[in-house]
Order: structure tokens, then sequence, then C-alpha cells
């Protein structure tokens, strides 16, 4: 990819980064939605963070994996737990993390 | 001192600035770690480290950066590169429906420049704040405040992840961090029982869609738990009735 190719392909990146944050932000007047799915969307971030992280913790290389020694799902029970211990975002990303490393370093999970 | 400077100095010292700046500081360790995976994956790719640093820059958008970066170095057309990212970005278009009802009130331009620093998690903190959908002062402060440790995070490690490039083992798996810090967000959310089910089943439906291409497994995840959602939602009353 040349240098005039790789500027034209990040501004188009930039672009759709705006047009698809500002999408219903932009217009000036309100773009048409139904009630039912302008309430129903309230779970659409919910559903957008537990797709990122379903397959992140129970895939690999686009399979579902097939044992339990498998040093992510030790990570994630281990933030679990401190979440519902302790509430706190900073310590469930440490332990959660750190626990992680110890299988999968430590037992090479 | 000039207004606009005096304005800026307001917005700073306004406590909801520092309270955004602080909720959004609890996962800022997984915003980072993502920013130094998405750096490094960029270089390995092959991105020359120019581009790579451009893109982290302006492009403002991880999961789309890691997707469309290899498909760059290896000179796919770049129609390509835009279709990826616009599917992996679509997402933000629903996010800016529900944004909407704060930011109308406001002139375009700072619509345009707000709109394009609402990434997911300030997406998520700020409608956990302020659930009630309609602006309120505050809300601008708590909103700078968040951005400015996210796109912060977000750009000092991934400028580091592009520059260690090959120096940090992937087998580390750093990226875990990130995921962990979604999850704890998730948790979080939670709190509310409604979500559960449409949750549970968004998951279900991402890895159930995973085959399909350009990441749509994530539109099929939310799809599924709005509608699960509506469908709790608009049975509630009538079971209430019925009791």
């Amino acid at each position: 990819m040349s240098a005039g190719e790789a500027l034209l392909t990040i501004a188009g990146l930039v672009l759709i980064t705006i047009a698809t944050r500002g999408f219903f932000i932009l217009p000036e007047r309100e773009l048409p939605m139904p009630e039912w799915l302008r309430e129903g969307l309230r779970y659409a971030p919910i559903g957008a963070l537990v797709a990122v992280i379903a397959p992140e913790l129970v895939m690999s290389q686009g399979r579902l994996i097939g044992t339990w020694m498998d040093a992510r799902l030790f990570g994630a029970a281990a933030a679990t737990a401190w979440f519902v211990w302790r509430r706190d975002m900073l310590g469930t990303i440490v332990v959660g993390t750190g626990t992680m490393l110890i299988f999968r370093l430590g037992l090479g999970w | 001192m000039p207004p606009s400077q005096q304005r800026l100095r307001t917005l700073v010292r306004h406590p909801e600035f520092a309270r955004g700046a602080r909720e959004m500081v609890g996962v800022a360790l997984g915003i980072g770690a993502w920013g130094l995976v998405t750096g490094m994956a960029m270089v390995k790719s092959g991105l020359e480290p120019w581009i790579a640093v451009l893109m982290s820059l302006t492009v403002f958008a991880g999961t789309a950066q890691l997707a469309v970066a290899p498909l760059m170095a290896s000179g796919a057309p770049i129609w390509v590169v835009w279709a990826t990212a616009l599917c992996l970005n679509l997402r933000f278009v629903i996010f800016s429906s529900q944004w909407r009802p704060y930011f109308a009130q406001m002139p375009l331009k700072r619509r345009a420049l707000m709109s394009y620093f609402t990434a997911d998690l300030n997406y998520v903190l700020f409608m956990r704040r302020f659930p009630e959908r309609r602006p309120a002062p505050e809300q601008l402060p708590y909103f700078w405040g968040g951005v400015l440790v996210n796109a912060g995070s977000w750009h000092v490690l991934s400028l580091v992840g592009i520059t260690l490039g090959h120096h940090i083992p992937p087998e580390w798996g750093l990226g875990f961090a990130g995921t962990v810090a979604l999850l704890a967000m998730t948790y979080s959310m939670l709190a509310d029982r409604a979500t559960w089910l449409p949750a549970l089943l968004a998951g279900a439906a991402a890895v159930a869609a995973y085959a399909l291409p350009l990441k749509l497994n994530m539109l099929v995840a939310i799809a599924a738990a709005v509608a699960v959602g509506t469908i709790i939602d608009h049975a509630k009353p009538r079971r209430k009735q019925a009791a």
C-alpha cells in the first residue's frame, strides 16, 4: 500500500468513526424510530459487552474450547469472585489478569 | 483570560469532571492493556509504524483498527477495509440513538466533537450515571472527565504498543486485561435483574454466530439482547394485571 493509499484509507476510517458515532446525534431533526425500539435499545450496550467477552473467554481459534484447563476460565472466575466480594473494578482487573497469568505461565494452561 | 479558556477552566473544576475521570480510572487499566495490544498487533501485522501511529491517533476505534490492520498490510482493496470497519462500528450507530436525548440541544459543532469521543466505555459509564434520558448541566463535565482518562490511556498505551511492537511475548495474553475490564463493567450493569437473561442470550448468540464474517456475530448478539429485553418489558405489565 503506497503512502497516498494509506492516507486515503485512514481518512475514510476516520469518517466512518465520525459517521457511526454521530449517526443519530448529528442530524438537526430527530430521525423517526418506533418507541418500542427506542426502549428496547437500552439492552444494546449489555449485549455488545457480552458479545465481545463471551468468545474471548470460551473460544480459541474460532472453536468452543473443549477443556476446563484453560487459564482464561480461572482468570474470569477469580475476577468474578473478586467483583462479587469487593465491587471494585480495578481490583477485578488486577486479580483476573494476575490469576490468568499464574495459570498460563505457571502451569502452561 | 479569553472566554474559551474561562469556560474550559470552569468545566475542568466542576466536581462532576473529577467524578467522570475517577469512574473511568477504574477501568483505565483494561483500556490501556487493550491499547497496548492493539498497538502491538498493528505493527506485528506488518503495518508501517507511521501508518500505525497515524491510525491510532485519528481513527480512535480499537476493534476496527485491530481488524483492518492485517487487511491493510496485505494490500486488500480499500473498500474491503472500509466495509470491515463499518461493520465493526455499527454498534456505535445504536449507541448514538441513546446519546441523542442528552446532546440534542447542543450546537452542531459541539455535538460533532462529543460524538467522536463516544467510545464503548464512555457510553456504558455515562448511561449508568445518568439513566434518565434528559439533558442536565452536570453531564458535560462528567462526559469530558471520562473522555480525558479513556482517550488518554488509550492513546498513550497504544503508542507504547507500537513502539515495543515485537518485544512483548504474545503468549502473556495481556489483552485479557481488557476482557476482564469489560467483564467487570458487565457485572456492574447486571445489578438490574431485567438484564440477566438478555445478557446470557447475547453471550450464547455471540459464540453461536462466531463464524459470521466481519464480526457480525456482535450485531446478532445485540439484536438478541434487544429482542429478549423488549419481550420481557412487554410481558411485565400483563403479568401484573393478572395478579
